[in-house]
Parts: C-alpha cells; structure tokens; sequence
C-alpha cells in the first residue's frame, strides 16, 4: 500500500487501494458484459444500459466514450492518460463537455475495456457518465480558489460521487438525473437548470447547510428550477436527497421518454405537493442509517490534497508591472483570469475556443501541453468548465506571464472567456445521431467572424449557445443568444432565441421569429450584435440592453437587413 | 422458471393462483385484487401478495403481518420502481419476509436487488443462472448504505458486501 502515502492530489479525492479494488471489479464486470455482447449472449437492447452505465454511447458514426472527470477536477497524471488514450484509441483528440466531462468520438467497442482498464491506473472511469442514473456531480470551477466563496463545494460534491456511485435504488431512474452543486453566491453551475442543484454556504455552527433547487433542466421543456428548501443540514444531506430521488423513482413519468425527467413530475404535482411527498418520505426515513456524520465528511475531506499557497509579498505588483508593460498579456488577464482568494494568486482560464475553432475540442499535444503547464504553475491540478474550457486554479501572479507565454506560444492564449468567441455548441449532426443540424459550423463561423479581440472586448460579456436540435445539448435556452438547429424539409434552418441566462439572473431565452437559412444566420447575429453596440447605454452588456429595451428593438435587426 | 437465491437456485415453495379458480390450500401468491379472499383463508396458510410497480407499497401496511412473502415485478428491466418499493417494505413497513423480484430483470441487477431488500428472483431464462451467480460475486464494495446494514469501512461512506 505505499502508493497510500504518496502526496494527496491537490483538489481532489485520493483514491487508496479499497476504491481501486472497487474500480477493478467495475471494469472486469464490463469486460465480461462486453463479452457476452461480442458473443451473442445479450441483445443490443439488454446490453444498452449495461453500456450506457460505463459511459458508451453508440453515435452517428461510431461508438463516443464519455470520462467521468468528477465535479471537473483532475491531475496532471490523468491528463497524460487521457492523451494517450486520444492517441492510441480515438483520431488524436478529445472533447470538454458542459457537464465537465472529456468524451472520445472514435472508440472500438471491442477496446473499451482496454480502455477502462487504462483509465482505472489513473483512478479514472466512465461510471455513470450516461443512463437514466444520478449522472456526474458538477461544480463551480473555481472551487476551493474564488475570492467570493463562502465554501468549498468539492468535498460535498466528492460524498454525492460516491453516495450515487452504483447507487441500489437509484440506477434505473425514468429518465438521467443532474446534480449540480455551488459555494458561492455567485451562480456558476446554472443550479438552477438541473435536476437538483444545491447552493453551499456556512451554517451557525460553522457545519455546511444547503439551499435546495428542484426540477430545472433545460431539454424540450426548459424550465427554472424550483425552491425546495433551505438551510438543510449537512448530517441530512444524503437523506433528503434519497427522499427527493425515492419520490421521482417512485412517481416520474415513464411512458413518455421526453416527460420523464423529475421537472415534470414538480410541475405535474406542482411544488407544494411535490415538497408534501418529499416530507413525508424524509419524515418516516430512519435518518440515523442515512446520517451524514461529520467524521465521515473530515474523513474525505482528509483525502483532498491541499496547495501550498505562498507567494513572494511583491507577487501582485509583479503582475501589474507585466501588464503594463504587454498589452496583449494585459488584455489576456483582463478577459481570462478570476480572482483567488489569495492576494499573491490567480485563476487562469485556458480558452479552448480557438479563432475559428470547434469548441471543446482538445488534441492530445495540447492535453500534454496543459498536464505539463498545469504540473509548472498549478500543483497539477486542472479543471474542465462547464463552458468547457480548462482552469488553472492557483497561478502565482508573478508567474502568471510566464505562463501565458506559453500558453500564447502554442495557440491557447485565445483572450475570449465569457465573450462572443466563448461559445459553446454540441457536437451537432458531425457526430450526433439525434441532431438535426451541425452546430460546430456555425460556432467556427461566428467565432471567425468576431476574432478581433478588440472588437470582442468592445461588444463585452455575451453568452453564444449552440445546440442541434431540441435536445438542447447546447443549452441554448440559456445562452445571451440561442441558436437552435432545425430541419425544414431536410435543409438545415437555425431558430434564435435571446435573453437566456443559467446565472444568479436565470431566464429562458425567448425566440424571437422564424427560422434562418444556414447562410443567413451569421449575418443576422452579426446585425443583433451592431444594434446592440448602437443601442446600449453606458455599461451595459447585450443582455442588460435586451432585458431594457424587450425583443422588439433586436427583431428588425435581424429580420430587415439593411 | 428456476428461483434464485443467494445466487443459487432454490426449490419454489409458492404457487400463483390461478385466475378464475378458486384459491389453493397451499403457500399461495394473490394478485392484489384478491389479497381479501387471500387473508380470508386460515391464518396458517401460507400467503403472499404480488403487486405491481405502480403500487404504493403503505396499502399492504395492514396485511403485511399475515403475509410471508411480496412479489414485486419488472415489466422491463428497465423500469426501476420495484427497487423503491422493496426497500419501502423493509425501511418503512419492516417487512421481514420473502420478497421476490419477478418479470424481467437482468442478472446485471442482482446487487441492486439485494441491496433493496429483494431475497429471491424468479427468471425465465434458466441459462442465466451463472451469470446471475457472477453478478452477485464481482463487486465487494458498495458506496452508500443499504437496508441490508453493511460493515462500514473505516473511511467515508464505503463498505463491504460481506462475500
């Protein structure tokens, strides 16, 4: 066992040898299920949510293997790993995803057990990154390094991993379940567009209490999530939980695919009622066998490696004497990093939204590119967003250029988080076998058309979502701008929808006219954003001058061209 | 149709009654429309209740101390009521007889059965019974508690299966 008592991975959970023996036995399991499919022995119907529990979808083209990467944390290791695997099994790349999951497009189901094996070295897997089971439990990517948290939410997010991992009851559920959770006031894993989203923040006696959110999601039904409870303590946490997950199991939807996630269920019995079952559950519960008890929290949290946060006391002049003298690093700074909680560090966000580029996409040399800058300027430790770029959560400020250096170096320093070029899209009818259009053109397009970063700066915070078809993958009911992919009599027409928003001012984007011809619909978002630029007042973002000034004012733009 | 057990197959003590036909003098299993005409027979006769998924488990509260045995039922394995509804039996009703999954379950599902309380399975595809045993073999440690009160395991939320 003396792999126990190396350095605990900063960020994350350390596995010892119980959770490796538990990962093992999970892929020796989908090797023999993946057998008796090679052989005959199970249909591809019996073997589809076999599959789908390890995270194999089967796509347009070929079968998409989708890594768990837990509440988006992982290691400088596992990113080597991931690499190789791009390398060795797929075409050279990986894809982010906006649950904060890397997905390979070009998998062999007879190497998936090779595969998992791999990943399992790493403490890796692909458990239920797919299936109508609890899904993996996203989180705020600045977790454990933002100057405005009030908790660290990963320690929570790491028991509900384990809580749902093979979870008994709850593995066959009518439809998937998203859990998200946050530490912050600032909202950053739109809490409120999942299945349960959980707000964390210090109670009186210093303990965790949550805030509970039931029944968002965005899909065909978009719908804002509703206020379950709050202050719900911490020792009940996996409790109430069970209570909420046992009432949808019990009474969702099942004869209808598209009606089957919990938000209908709350809408269906509305929240009064829905909160009368949940109750009532929790109420008779024997709340000591579910009792989330404080050792059993400091025992994991004892298993997250902290950074050793020491910076030279000049760090922060350093930096501001770096950015005054480079304007491109200066604007770099300005567009893409966050505040750290300590005043000698910073969080660097890795746009992986290249000019022009498919957003998301990552190739294996760059994989090997963040696993060494992340080992040189962030403990190892690196985190996927839900925008579906890359963190480095502790960047001294006085090393904060040389990493952009290279960053910059090799096409990486794209100054574009949180702008127009920040887009995020599904992968659309290139890969997918539900879309009806192809999302990825239309993101290369627009983020072509707008790589000025002046011009990006000048129009400022903008939040471009692109999905392919009503499935909404590209959550555009909560994008500034939506673009939704639609088939008209087999040619492809995109829907714009305007005024989402997953943040604190959480609101379904409303369409706002017929659909465009693909070869009209980066012109009229370019006409939208001129008359923003015309419009706005002093301060104000796309989406402040939307809400002002209501559909209206945008509509001719897009509809009468000049 | 083979019953498992303990990832064996055991002999079948129950039959089913037949529709139509008046109920055995044996160990029988009512539908729940005829759970009355069940508990209307001696009270030392055997008695079990199979029950659909979209039963709430609480309206068997009052019979449940006549009854020996809860058949609950996958209509597709897909389907996952039935595991609610056998750990509702045992955490809220403290059912302690023989529950018994039926319908179509994969083996694959095995330790979530257990795990809800489920005792016996009853498949239609005898060739499975050796996958069923695997299944039930191949993983030891579980993340979460169950009603079958695992040995925690020193840290967090871990224990193991006890095989």
């Amino acid at each position: 066992m003396s792999t126990d008592t190396a350095p605990l991975p900063v960020g994350r959970y350390a596995y010892d040898e119980v959770d490796r023996t538990f990962l093992s036995q999970r892929v020796a399991q989908f090797r023999e299920q993946v057998g008796r499919r090679v052989a005959g022995d199970l249909t591809e119907d019996e073997f589809k949510p076999l599959r789908l529990m390890n995270g194999l979808y089967l796509q347009l083209h070929a079968y998409m293997l989708r890594v768990a990467v837990p509440y988006g944390m992982m290691g400088s290791d596992q990113m080597r790993e991931l690499a190789h695997i791009a390398r060795t099994y797929d075409r050279d790349y990986g894809h982010f995803t906006t649950r904060q999951n890397i997905q390979f497009n070009w998998i062999r189901l007879e190497d998936t057990p090779d595969i998992l094996e791999r990943l399992a070295g790493v403490n890796m897997h692909a458990i239920q990154t797919s299936g109508n089971c609890i899904r993996n439990v996203t989180c705020d990517e600045f977790a454990g390094a933002a100057a405005d948290e009030l908790l660290d939410p990963r320690i929570h997010a790491e028991i509900l991993r384990q809580w749902s991992t093979l979870h008994p009851e709850f593995s066959f559920l009518p439809r998937k379940f998203k859990i998200a959770i946050s530490g912050s006031p600032h909202d950053r894993v739109a809490a409120r567009f999942h299945d349960i989203g959980l707000v964390a923040h210090p109670g009186p006696d210093g303990r965790a209490v949550f805030d509970v959110f039931v029944g968002g999601g965005l899909g065909r039904t978009p719908i804002i999530g509703v206020h379950l409870r709050d202050n719900l303590p911490e020792e009940d946490l996996l409790a109430y939980l069970e209570a909420v997950v046992r009432v949808y199991n019990a009474y969702g939807r099942r004869d209808n695919m598209y009606k089957a996630r919990i938000k209908i269920l709350v809408q269906a019995l509305g929240v009064e009622q829905f909160r009368e079952k949940v109750d009532a559950e929790f109420a008779q519960m024997n709340r000591a066998d579910y009792r989330l008890d404080p050792a059993i929290v400091e025992g994991i949290r004892a298993r997250f490696g902290i950074p050793d946060l020491d910076a030279p006391a000049d760090a922060a002049q350093t930096l501001e004497a770096d950015r005054r003298a480079d304007a491109r690093l200066d604007r770099w700074v300005r567009t893409n990093t966050h505040a750290h909680r300590h005043e000698g560090f910073i969080s660097a966000v890795v746009s992986i939204k290249p000019d022009g580029g498919i957003p998301g996409d990552v190739t294996a040399d760059q994989m090997d590119l963040i696993a060494a800058l992340a080992d040189d300027f962030s403990f190892g430790e690196i985190r996927v967003t839900h925008m579906q770029n890359v963190v480095l959560g502790h960047v001294r400020k006085d090393r904060l250029r040389d990493l952009w250096l290279r960053l910059d170096g090799a096409g990486l320093g794209t100054p574009n988080i949180g702008l127009v070029g920040d887009i995020i899209a599904c992968p659309g009818l290139d890969y997918c076998a539900l879309a009806n259009a192809r999302s990825i053109p239309i993101a290369q397009k627009l983020s072509a058309r707008f790589a000025n970063p002046e011009l990006q700066e000048n129009i400022g915070t903008l939040r471009i979502n692109i999905s392919g078809c009503i499935n909404a993958c590209g959550h555009h009911h909560a994008g500034h701008i939506g673009i939704l992919g639609v088939d008209k009599r087999g040619e492809e027409f995109f829907q714009l929808t305007l005024g989402g928003s997953a943040e604190n001012d959480v609101a379904i984007g409303q369409i706002i006219g017929p659909a465009l011809p693909e070869d009209e619909t980066v012109d009229a978002i370019a006409r939208l954003i001129d008359t923003y630029l015309v419009l706005r007042n002093e301060g104000e973002a796309f989406i402040d001058t939307y809400r002002r000034l209501g559909a209206a004012s945008f509509k001719d733009a897009v509809y009468a061209p000049a | 149709m083979p019953l498992l057990e303990n990832g064996h197959v055991t002999e079948d003590r129950w039959v089913q009654a037949t529709a139509g036909e008046a109920l055995p003098a044996g160990a029988v299993i009512v539908p729940l429309d005829r759970l009355e005409e069940g508990l209307a027979r001696p009270k030392d006769a055997p008695l079990g209740v199979a029950i659909g998924p979209d039963v709430d488990v609480a309206v068997l509260r009052a019979a449940l101390p006549r009854l020996a045995l809860v058949a609950v039922t996958f209509p597709t394995f897909r389907d996952g009521r039935a595991f609610t509804q056998a750990r509702a039996l045992r955490e809220h009703l403290s059912f302690t007889g023989e529950i018994r999954a039926t319908g179509t379950p994969l083996p694959d599902q095995y330790e979530f059965l257990l795990r809800c309380g489920v005792t016996t399975v009853q498949t239609d595809r005898a060739e499975d019974v050796a996958v069923w045993q695997q299944a039930h073999e191949i993983i030891s440690i579980a993340y979460q508690p169950s009603v079958l009160h695992e040995r925690a395991q020193g840290l967090g939320l871990r224990r193991f299966l006890g095989k």
